[in-house]
């Protein structure tokens, strides 16, 4: 099957004008040679802290940036470059993103109107109620404004607001918090419906247990990179796992003990060389520190950029290879 | 319907503090004044052959020797029961002056208001959108610049170019010279009025600019202008649909407390113009120790400035849907 999305060496950095000096400019690296690769019908997770770049990679892909960051790299939708003509073209329609909360919404317009994005006519009227009904909103729930809206209804609104035309590819940046389980238990299985019914879907999450829920494929985040994309039935057993970090988060879930993970995530950008995680590292030798680049190995049907973990000769570009293509330099 | 009741009594008792407070200052400073009413109005020559007596009777028609305090009372009763009294310099009503003046003087401010109002919004939503680029550093150097000009002297400018050099208008006055008022056209009226009201538009621009210009950044920057883009709204709908809904919140306010700035800015245009408005009738009752005239002006400007403020906070209400559905629920 061909991947419907492709996110080939991807790097965002922002120029950040230092206030003191009004003209000496920094330039700050916030995701770091990033590929993941997204098949029709799959939820692929992408997990890290608050702050790693979730979101920074949502808007990336769908080319709204704030004006003074720049990405490099290249993003393949339907195998073509999705460059930024494109992406106007097809976001909203048939690409979609789906906010984290109700700031995301017009607060001085009613939620009937932001859906219909103004049109008046009757088809899109039709559309916004099925797209409202399908969450178990009711038609009334076109004439409130978004303060009138509870944290749940919110976020159901919000993805009603991006599934009125049926898109085939959805970002979803952190759709659950502030949610009882309940409710979140709904959102998630709305966006594994999505999927099942054939669309690609980018879960952005810092919450790996909630991700687990619904994900084929995890990506793990730190500090700008991902350092893991793994299936998720791998995190069925932590040896099964592939990055130290990774295998420190499974340990820190809540059914598995808890364990905090030692040390502070580095700034994004901050990293020169070596590898970001060493600080933290139960394994790291000399060589973790001082190489220039670590390039991500496959192993065992996964990606990992680690020095301590021996890359599958043999398997490497068959069955699965296509996962993380060009990720070899 | 109590609820709203009690707004009202509430406004009206803060105005009417307002307003005490404005004429205890207006006469605090004009006791303090150093110009001698006689001195100024008389002049010391037509002092200097006068008898005794006529001095005194003038003395006591400019209330030189009556005490502070009890002036300030007997104008505060006289106001309680509507009498404004008598403009020493006019010798007229101040009611009657202060309605004349406001008559000249209310088209100049009315269109300055608008005028700039509605390109200050514009120049601000443009600059907002057009951020960084030339658009918008035009915009940002003309209100600069205009902020630091100061008023009567922008006022002289446009006398001496479009006055004095083009001779399309005329140098000042709100009527033609030596006409009979039932000869004077509206059209004389519009071509007196128009340098003072473009003076003050020019300079209440700015102001409303650089303000609408902040608020439409924040405003494109939120997270709800991200989604509108996300969901493929077209720029120019984002900035009419979003943008301007948005903005046009704070600019309501900003419009309304642009008043207490137009009327001030009036006083030194009108006197560049010799236009006989308010503002000029401000400076004469200022400079000619004519008190009751002066605490009329200020007393009637100040209700008017006070009312702008109220009616903002009024159509705040109607307008911004948060206080409007909020008050409907509560
Ligand atoms: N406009 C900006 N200028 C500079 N830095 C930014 C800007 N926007 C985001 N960042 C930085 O980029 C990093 C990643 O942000 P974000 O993608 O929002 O993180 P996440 O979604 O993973 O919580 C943060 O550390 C943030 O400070
Ligand atoms: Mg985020």
């Amino acid at each position: 099957m061909e991947p419907i999305l492709q996110i080939q060496h991807v790097s965002i950095d922002f120029t950040q004008y230092e206030s003191r000096k009004g003209t000496s400019r920094r330039c700050l690296q916030v995701i770091r040679d990033l590929s993941l690769t997204l098949y029709p019908g799959q939820v692929m997770a992408v997990v890290g802290a608050s702050g790693s770049g979730k979101s920074l990679l949502a808007h990336g892909i769908l080319h709204i940036l704030p004006y003074n960051s720049h990405m490099r790299g290249e993003i393949l939708y339907n195998g073509e470059p999705l460059t930024k003509e494109r992406a106007k073209r097809l976001r909203g329609r048939e690409i979609v993103l789906i906010p984290q909360g109700v700031t995301y919404l017009d607060p001085l317009m009613k939620v009937g109107a932001q859906i219909r994005k103004g049109r008046r006519d009757e088809a899109s009227r039709r559309m916004s109620r099925e797209a409202l009904g399908r969450y178990g909103l009711s038609p009334d729930t076109e004439d409130l404004y978004p303060f009138e809206l509870s944290g749940g209804m919110a976020r159901r609104v919000l993805i009603a607001a991006a599934t009125v035309e049926k898109p085939r590819f959805v970002i979803a940046d952190e759709p659950t918090p502030g949610l009882d389980t309940v409710s979140a238990g709904r959102i998630l299985a709305h966006l594994r419906e999505i999927a099942d019914a054939g669309a690609g879907v980018l879960l952005i999450t810092h919450d790996l247990e909630l991700a687990l829920r619904i994900a084929d494929r995890v990506a793990v985040f730190y500090a700008g990179e991902t350092i893991e994309d793994a299936a998720a039935s791998d995190f069925a057993d932590p040896s099964l796992l592939r990055h130290p970090f990774t295998k420190a988060l499974w340990h820190a879930m809540p059914g598995h003990g808890f364990r905090t993970i030692a040390g502070a995530q580095p700034y994004p950008g901050t990293a020169e060389r070596g590898c970001p995680f060493v600080s933290s590292c139960v394994d790291c030798v000399d060589k973790c520190r001082e190489a220039e680049e670590i390039a991500p190995r496959y192993v065992r049907g996964g990606w990992v950029r680690c020095l301590r973990v021996q890359q599958d000769t043999t398997e490497a570009g068959t069955e699965n290879g296509d996962l993380g293509e060009g990720m070899e330099e | 319907m109590r609820h709203r009741l009690r707004f009202f009594l509430r406004k009206l008792l803060r105005m009417i503090l307002l307003l005490l407070g404005v004429s205890a200052i207006t006469f605090a400073l004009m006791c303090a004044s150093p110009l001698d009413p006689l001195q100024t109005n008389v002049g010391q020559v037509a002092l200097g052959s006068m008898s005794q007596e006529q001095v005194e009777k003038l003395e006591a028609y400019w209330g030189v020797n009556t005490p502070p305090a009890e002036r300030y009372m007997g104008w505060l009763s006289g106001v309680a029961r509507g009498d404004f009294g008598m403009s020493l310099l006019y010798r007229q009503p101040v009611l009657t002056i202060i309605g004349q003046r406001l008559g000249n003087s209310v088209w100049v401010l009315g269109f300055a208001w608008l005028f700039s109002g509605a390109l200050g919004l514009l120049l601000g939503v443009l600059a907002g959108v057009y951020r960084g680029r030339l658009p918008d550093r035009c915009i940002r150097w003309y209100c600069l610049l205009i902020s630091s000009t100061p008023a009567f002297w922008l006022a002289l400018l446009l006398l001496l170019v479009f006055s004095v050099w083009l001779g399309w208008l005329p140098i000042g006055l709100s009527v033609p010279v030596g006409m009979e008022t039932s000869a004077v056209s509206f059209l004389d009226r519009v071509r007196h009025a128009v340098l003072p009201a473009l003076t003050l538009s020019i300079t209440g621009v700015a102001n409303i600019a650089m303000h609408t210009r902040e608020k439409m950044i924040d405003v494109l920057e939120s997270d709800a202008i991200l989604f509108a883009k996300a969901r493929g709204e077209s720029g120019i709908s984002i900035i009419l649909r979003h943008g301007l809904r948005n903005v046009a919140l704070p600019a309501i306010t900003l419009q309304f407390a642009s008043i207490s700035e137009i009327i001030g800015g009036s006083v030194l245009a009108e006197q560049v113009f010799s236009y006989p408005g308010l503002g000029q009738a401000a400076v004469t009752a200022g400079l000619g120790s004519d008190l009751p005239l002066l605490l009329g002006i200020t007393v009637i400007t100040a209700a008017i400035v006070f009312m702008g403020n109220l009616a903002a906070d009024l159509l705040y209400g109607v307008v911004d849907p948060r206080i409007r559905r909020g008050r409907a629920k509560s």
